[in-house]
């Protein structure tokens, strides 16, 4: 019976492929998020909540809420998508997974891009699908709506990866809330800038492709570089 | 002479004002478990994580088959599997799925695989449970069938006989033995002799700091 | 060997000496010509046709939002270092520089809003040079704010030089946007600070300015290093040694990655 086990084949048995092993993180996290749900709720409650904070503060007069519903729908999902953000690597880090995937021989980069992935799927795309009816309660006309689900969609991109970062620079940091929002909110503003024109146009009824391309090069550029920083804050922050 | 598979030179490791590490050297070769004992505080957790590159020497040399670990960390990796204080694990997910995805990163493994490695840490029954409802020497089991299923040449194990019943400390000195038959090394730091036939056992005692 | 050479000049006393010997060739001369453009910008320089006086704070504002990007890229290039090749040194210097820079940026934007209030009528107005500056000034609060965060020192150089690195990739991009953002809603900006023509009797004392703030700023970084040296080599003996205390501690030639 010995000689069959696994530990005496050493060596034995192929590596996954690199996309198989950040299928494999993406699976693991989304089968986790799925197993605490009620955490994936509260970013989109919190979002909710923001937005009906507005009409209470300043008038419930439709027309005039179109007017801000741009701004107001960009900064609550900028809000919503931080919330989340505390627990991004935290968890793997405290029961010592991530110390395993760190030690795993295998690309860090690609294992924390996957798990950003996971995330943004987890609240970037759950917000950019409640974007429009939140933008409907703010009395933006139904033209408007792909315009600002295209925009929150691309834009979300990007936050996560910059969250990523920020939640992998302050993974070693106890109680890192108000930290990693001030270490986040200055990178996002050229997100919040692009996307809140895109928006703005796509309320007015005028062409809005030009700042969502530039959210389209801010998604792309963070996709490059955003992992890299991260797998290094992780590893400094493993030590 | 040929060199010792895993051999560490004159390591120095700092941690902020404290000299962890001071000229730590010594060599594993196949076939051998190195014991690392010494009192709290003495360094024995700091070394193995200093071998394994999570932290950084700011001194000396850790060469793994004649090469410099620090060159080429993912490849040196791919041949270590490493154990620390607490069992690597998801609660919400049951032991199955955790090594699934805890060891799937690294290689692909059939399913009887697996069992067979449940099976030799006696867990194939509860592996099915979520790792939450589970006891902590059955959660260090499920660690420990991870570690069979990485099938890697050198193992590196902080305590790894925590929590474990008399039976279980049994069963792991029984699968570092077979682990070496194999032709695989071992450094464990412990704080009772692990139960390792006296053949491939070393011993390093590193002093208080 | 290069190597030990590089070495030797980035070893803890080595810097605390040579940054003290350097410091009064950087303050003297900084005194001088800050005095000098000081006379020159306040006194001798014409009113400007348009701005009367107001203008002259340009003397102080514009070295100031020269050194407050300045400074953050030297962050970021010496994180960079201490990331790369694991030197103490350079952390240290990055470490040293931040509450200066974050101390240019906020007399940046002291001097601006002064600026502003007989220029705009306002003390704040949403220009994008003064917003751009403004956000430099919330990046340089999360680098010394994740700095502070970490009891380890070692962690904490680590971690705030990639935090350095990804801000100054993004100040740019930052910069940009805002200057885009403000392009469509007010139209083109009032022109701020600093004509493209400006008469030597003004353009001089500038650049004397230029020149002498970031002498300044030189010799406030080599005095903060040597502090910052001191306080991190405090267990070793050639600290006690430097200060006349008694003898203790470690050998510097111990401290082997420094």
């Amino acid at each position: 019976m010995q000689a069959a086990l696994p530990s005496v084949q050493l060596g034995r048995g192929s590596a996954p492929s690199a996309w198989g092993v950040a299928r494999l993180m993406l699976e693991r996290d989304l089968r986790l998020a799925f197993r605490k749900a009620s955490q994936l709720v509260q970013p989109l409650a919190f979002f909710a909540m923001v937005t009906t904070l507005f009409p209470l503060a300043i008038t419930p007069e439709l027309s005039r809420l179109r007017h801000i519903a741009s701004g107001v729908l960009w900064a609550a999902a900028l809000l919503a998508s931080l919330l989340a953000l505390e627990f991004l690597f935290r968890d793997d880090a405290q029961d010592g997974t991530l110390e395993q995937y760190a030690l795993s021989g295998r690309a860090l980069t690609g294992l924390l891009s996957a798990k950003t992935a996971a995330h943004w799927l987890l609240t970037g795309l759950p917000l950019a699908l409640m974007a429009p009816i939140a933008g409907v309660a703010l009395g933006v006309p139904g033209r408007a709506l792909p315009g600002i689900l295209a925009s929150v969609t691309l834009g979300t991109v990007t936050l996560s990866l910059l969250g990523a970062i920020g939640a992998a620079l302050t993974l070693g940091v106890r109680r890192a809330g108000a930290l990693l929002s001030l270490l986040t909110l200055p990178l996002a503003i050229p997100v919040l800038i692009f996307g809140a024109h895109a928006t703005q146009l796509a309320i007015r009824g005028e062409p809005y492709g030009a700042p969502l391309t530039l959210l389209a090069a801010l998604a792309v550029f963070g996709m490059t570089l955003a992992p890299l920083a991260a797998a290094a804050a992780v590893r400094i922050n493993l030590e | 002479m040929s060199e010792a598979m895993l051999q560490v030179e004159n390591l120095h490791l700092w941690r902020g004002e404290r000299h962890v590490l001071r000229g730590v050297g010594f060599s594993v070769n196949s076939g051998e478990c190195l014991q690392l004992s010494g009192p709290n505080g003495a360094g024995k957790t700091s070394l193995l994580r200093t071998v394994c590159g999570l932290s950084y020497p700011e001194g000396g040399q850790i060469r793994w088959r004649g090469e410099d670990v620090h060159r080429d960390l993912p490849g040196f990796h791919s041949q270590m599997a490493y154990l620390g204080h607490e069992p690597p694990l998801k609660m919400e997910l049951t032991g199955r799925e955790n090594l699934h995805y805890w060891v799937g990163v690294r290689r692909r493994f059939a399913r009887s695989e697996l069992e067979r490695a449940l099976e030799r840490v006696g867990g194939q029954r509860w592996s099915d449970r979520p790792v939450r409802t589970l006891s902590a020497g059955q959660k260090r089991r499920v660690a420990l069938a991870g570690l069979l299923l990485m099938a890697v040449p050198l193992w590196l194990l902080d305590e790894p006989t925590t929590n474990l019943d008399v039976e279980g400390q049994q069963l792991v000195g029984t699968l570092i033995d077979e682990h070496l038959a194999a032709g695989g090394l071992a450094m464990a730091a412990v704080h009772h002799p692990l139960a390792v036939s006296e053949r491939g056992l070393r011993r390093l005692e590193l002093g208080g700091g | 060997m290069a190597w030990t050479w590089f070495h030797r000049l980035a070893s803890p006393p080595h810097v605390y000496r040579t940054a003290g010997r350097l410091t009064p060739w950087f303050a003297w001369p900084a005194a001088i010509l800050i005095i000098a453009g000081l006379i020159g910008g306040l006194w001798l320089a014409p009113p400007d046709y348009q701005q009367g006086d107001a203008y002259r704070i340009m003397y102080v504002h514009a070295p100031s939002a020269w050194l407050s990007l300045m400074v953050y890229t030297l962050m970021a290039v010496a994180g960079g270092i201490g990331l790369i090749w694991r030197m103490k040194v350079a952390h240290a210097l990055a470490a040293a520089a931040a509450p200066i820079g974050a101390s240019f940026t906020f007399a940046t934007l002291v001097t601006g809003s002064l600026w502003g209030k007989p220029m705009w009528g306002t003390y704040w107005q949403w220009d994008p040079r003064l917003t751009s500056e403004l956000l430099l000034f919330f990046l340089y609060l999360g680098y010394m704010g994740l700095r502070a965060a970490f009891e380890d020192l070692q962690r904490a150089d680590r971690v705030s030089a990639v935090l350095a690195v990804v801000g100054v990739i993004n100040v740019p991009i930052i910069h940009y946007s805002v200057v885009w953002w403000n392009s469509l809603h007010q139209g083109p900006s009032v022109m701020y600070l600093g004509k493209p023509t400006m008469p030597p009797s003004m353009l001089v004392p500038l650049l004397i300015m230029f020149l002498g703030f970031t002498l300044f700023f030189g010799a406030v970084l080599l005095m903060r290093l040597r502090a910052e040296v001191l306080n991190r080599e405090r267990a070793a003996r050639w600290v006690s040694a430097a200060l006349g205390g008694e003898p203790g501690g470690r050998w510097a030639g111990e401290e082997i990655g420094a």
